[in-house]
């Protein structure tokens, strides 16, 4: 046994990475095989957290899904329903009036820089970097309580509608989010301070998952991953909606801050912070640009829902979530109220792929920074699963129904019930 | 066997025990009030340990079993047998003559390296690449902190700490020696958190990369023993640099005199209170205002600065006593 151990040690080792693991907040495993520190093999294996939430969405009114789709990830519950409510408005052929175009862009553009300085801090306590970790978190408390003041919840804000959204922002909501947009000025200047130039955040960091702009066009990579690679993609610049269309949105990319890209770690670092100035950027325009008027365009649920279940119709909304494009597919049949198809797809889905390039050769070390730099959401990712039996054969919907009905009635027969 | 040897031979360890999770508790405070947190109570240590004490004791299946379960007794008791070698304020140490320094070093190493042997029995791959990673670390920072410890033999031409107690190191030696022993001094300083497992070099432990890498498998008994011998060492170690480069006593410091029973209670109380202040320069600031470094890159600073800065000090003594 003691031998059996001692060749072990000099060869290699398997790190199982998840399903449960510090580095990761959910579910996903990365199974790595080392050779000291360094990584020689890697597995990324997903499909923990699969809920079947398109199923249900397409079970519900179309209502109902728009809360379901808030649903899907905790830090995106703006994105999936802006991308929901895009999707919807084209397929049924209405306008939101111009104010909620603008409040909606605004609340989007809160989520950005409560996702991104959520992200500033997880990634801190990946490289043990925690008093910063509870610095940021203490920073994104000032967005929260916005969000909190303008919709009612820090999360799940229940704020858009197919065809504007809910509530509005008042005189005094504005007074609190130019105080907001004071604050963070100064944070983000103090974050570039700490981040930037912080000699261990930079050995940590710099050369740590290196993403290439081959390789990221490649894998398909979104978001501020694929921008920290220095490729200028970005759905608000790309396709514009809602009060985007009015602002000149640029992709930030570290080619135009630094000078140069290097694609790593500290890029997207760079990228996300520089970002966040740029949403309060977005914020202030929309705010001081607001135009008056209704904020739904049909005021009337039941009038909606009417809509809704005579119109045939189809339609793919995107929009640029903090973590990059999440991008909703609806289809109406104008048989019932609700969608007949909803697909959604997330950016975590496309920025994961890059995982295994990447921890290839890396060192045991990196391995937090790269699952954490792409900013990983995996309960908006896992959207099919399969389940097989012993001889590998897939088993349909029927048939795992059946198994479940049969397991739980030997659960009766076993408790006596 | 007299009655002093029976007192310092369990008083001694208790009182360390005691010390060690008291200063952890207050590490703890300061830490989470410098982040902005409330923080545990500083009896909060002392609860972790009782807890610890009453849970199940699991070795994992593919472990070596009894050097699994050695390993955590032979840390504390290195750790404790460190505490017998420091002088408590003006109270000479228990153990005295029975070889001094060079003891130290090896006891500082031994704990290490229990832990590192723990990790690797425990058949983890986590406590395998964590012990992996002690070892290397152990290598680092070993030749700096014997470069300090040499440069002290030199100066005093004896490795007995309570010699090196009685007279401030300071007095002994002229400016260049001084700048030579800061350069010690500041050499020590940064081992100190590698010696003890703290950030920005607790990288065998590292939670999000190997899940507590050495301790991933330690539970109940043993890890409670493990974390016992972790708080004595802290104390330990910094009670030992105190020892070393900070020997004034009350007395001396204020030109006040005492007689024989007050002054062996203020100065103990003063020997506490250098120990505290030390303890938070040296581990709690440090801790809280760093990132943990990657393996080589930690390797690196201390094979290269560290041993150069400890070298250059080692030099300037060695001109000024030579």
């Amino acid at each position: 046994m003691a031998n059996d151990k001692v060749s072990k040690i000099s060869k290699r080792y398997e790190i199982p990475i998840g399903p449960i693991h510090p580095a990761l907040k959910e579910p996903i495993r990365v199974e790595a095989e080392v050779k000291g520190e360094k990584v020689v093999k890697v597995d990324v294996k997903r499909g923990f957290a699969h809920r079947g939430i398109e199923y249900m969405g397409m079970k519900r009114n179309a209502i109902q899904t728009l809360y379901l789709s808030e649903r899907i990830c905790g830090i995106c519950s703006i994105s999936h329903p802006y991308a929901f409510v895009l999707a919807s408005e084209k397929a049924l052929g209405i306008e939101p009036p111009p104010r909620a175009q603008y409040i909606r862009t605004i609340i989007a553009e809160l989520e950005r820089i409560h996702s991104h300085i959520l992200w500033l801090g997880v990634v801190a306590h990946e490289i043990g970097f925690d008093p910063i970790l509870f610095w940021t978190w203490k920073l994104r408390e000032k967005v929260l309580d916005v969000l909190e003041a303008i919709t009612g919840n820090r999360i799940n804000y229940a704020m858009y509608m197919i065809g504007g959204v809910r509530r509005d922002i008042k005189e005094s909501h504005i007074l609190a989010l130019r105080d907001m947009i004071d604050y963070y000025r100064k944070a983000a200047d103090q974050m570039k301070d700490i981040f930037l130039s912080d000699p261990i955040y930079k050995a940590r960091t710099k050369d740590v998952a290196k993403l290439s702009q081959d390789l990221a066009l490649k894998l398909n990579i979104v978001g501020p991953t694929a921008r920290a690679a220095g490729l200028r993609v970005d759905i608000r610049q790309d396709i514009p909606y809602d009060a985007y269309a009015d602002i000149d949105v640029r992709a930030v990319v570290p080619q135009d801050i630094m000078g140069e890209v290097n694609g790593d770690a500290y890029d997207a670092t760079l990228v996300r912070i520089y970002e966040i100035e740029q949403s309060l950027d977005i914020i202030e325009y929309c705010i001081n640009n607001m135009p008056e008027g209704k904020l739904l365009a049909i005021p009337n649920y039941v009038a909606l829902l009417t809509t809704i279940r005579k119109t045939q119709g189809e339609g793919i909304g995107a929009h640029e979530a903090p973590r990059g494009e999440v991008i909703h597919y609806v289809k109406y049949d104008g048989t019932r109220d609700g969608p007949v198809v909803w697909k959604v797809i997330a950016p975590s889905y496309n920025n994961i792929n890059c995982w295994g390039p990447l921890l290839l050769g890396a060192e045991v070390a990196d391995i937090p920074v790269v699952i954490a730099f792409i900013d990983p959401c995996l309960c908006c990712n896992d959207r099919i699963a399969f389940v097989k039996d012993e001889n590998g054969r897939v088993l349909d919907y029927f048939e795992i129904h059946n198994m479940s009905v049969n397991k739980t009635m030997k659960i009766k027969r076993m408790l006596g019930v | 066997m007299t009655l002093a040897t029976i007192f310092y031979a369990i008083g001694f360890p208790l009182l360390g025990i005691i010390l060690g999770l008291l200063y952890k508790g207050i590490d703890r405070k300061i830490s989470a009030r410098m982040t902005s947190r409330i923080g545990p109570p500083i009896r909060q240590p002392f609860w972790d340990v009782g807890k610890l004490l009453i849970k199940e004791t699991v070795v994992p299946e593919n472990a070596v079993a009894w050097i699994f379960n050695v390993m955590p007794i032979v840390a504390l008791a290195s750790s404790m047998t460190l505490l017998l070698y420091i002088p408590f304020g003006i109270i000479k140490a228990p153990l005295e003559g029975y070889g001094d320094l060079v003891v130290i070093l090896y006891l500082l190493t031994l704990q290490a390296l229990a832990m590192a042997i723990g990790g690797f029995s425990a058949g983890s791959p986590f406590a395998s690449v964590g012990a992996q990673r002690e070892m290397i670390l152990m290598m680092s920072y070993e030749m700096p902190l014997a470069i300090v410890i040499t440069g002290f033999a030199l100066i005093y031409k004896s490795f007995s700490l309570s010699t090196i107690a009685l007279t401030p190191v300071w007095t002994l030696v002229g400016p260049v020696g001084w700048i030579g022993l800061l350069l010690l001094l500041a050499a020590l300083l940064i081992v100190t958190p590698a010696e003890l497992a703290k950030l920005p070099f607790d990288i065998a432990e590292a939670e999000t990369e190997i899940a507590e890498g050495l301790l991933s498998e330690y539970s109940g008994r043993n890890l409670a023993l493990f974390y016992l011998s972790d708080a004595v060492r802290s104390f330990a170690m910094v009670a030992l640099e105190v020892a070393l480069f900070f020997p004034f006593t009350f007395s001396q410091g204020f030109g006040l005199q005492f007689s024989e029973p007050v002054s062996y209670i203020i100065e103990g109380l003063w020997f506490l209170a250098k120990v505290l202040i030390l303890y938070i320069l040296a581990v709690t600031l440090v801790r809280t205002s760093f990132a943990r470094f990657r393996i080589e890159q930690a390797s690196r600073l201390f094979w290269t600065y560290v041993n150069i800065m400890a070298l250059l000090g080692l030099i300037l003594v060695a001109l000024e006593v030579m």
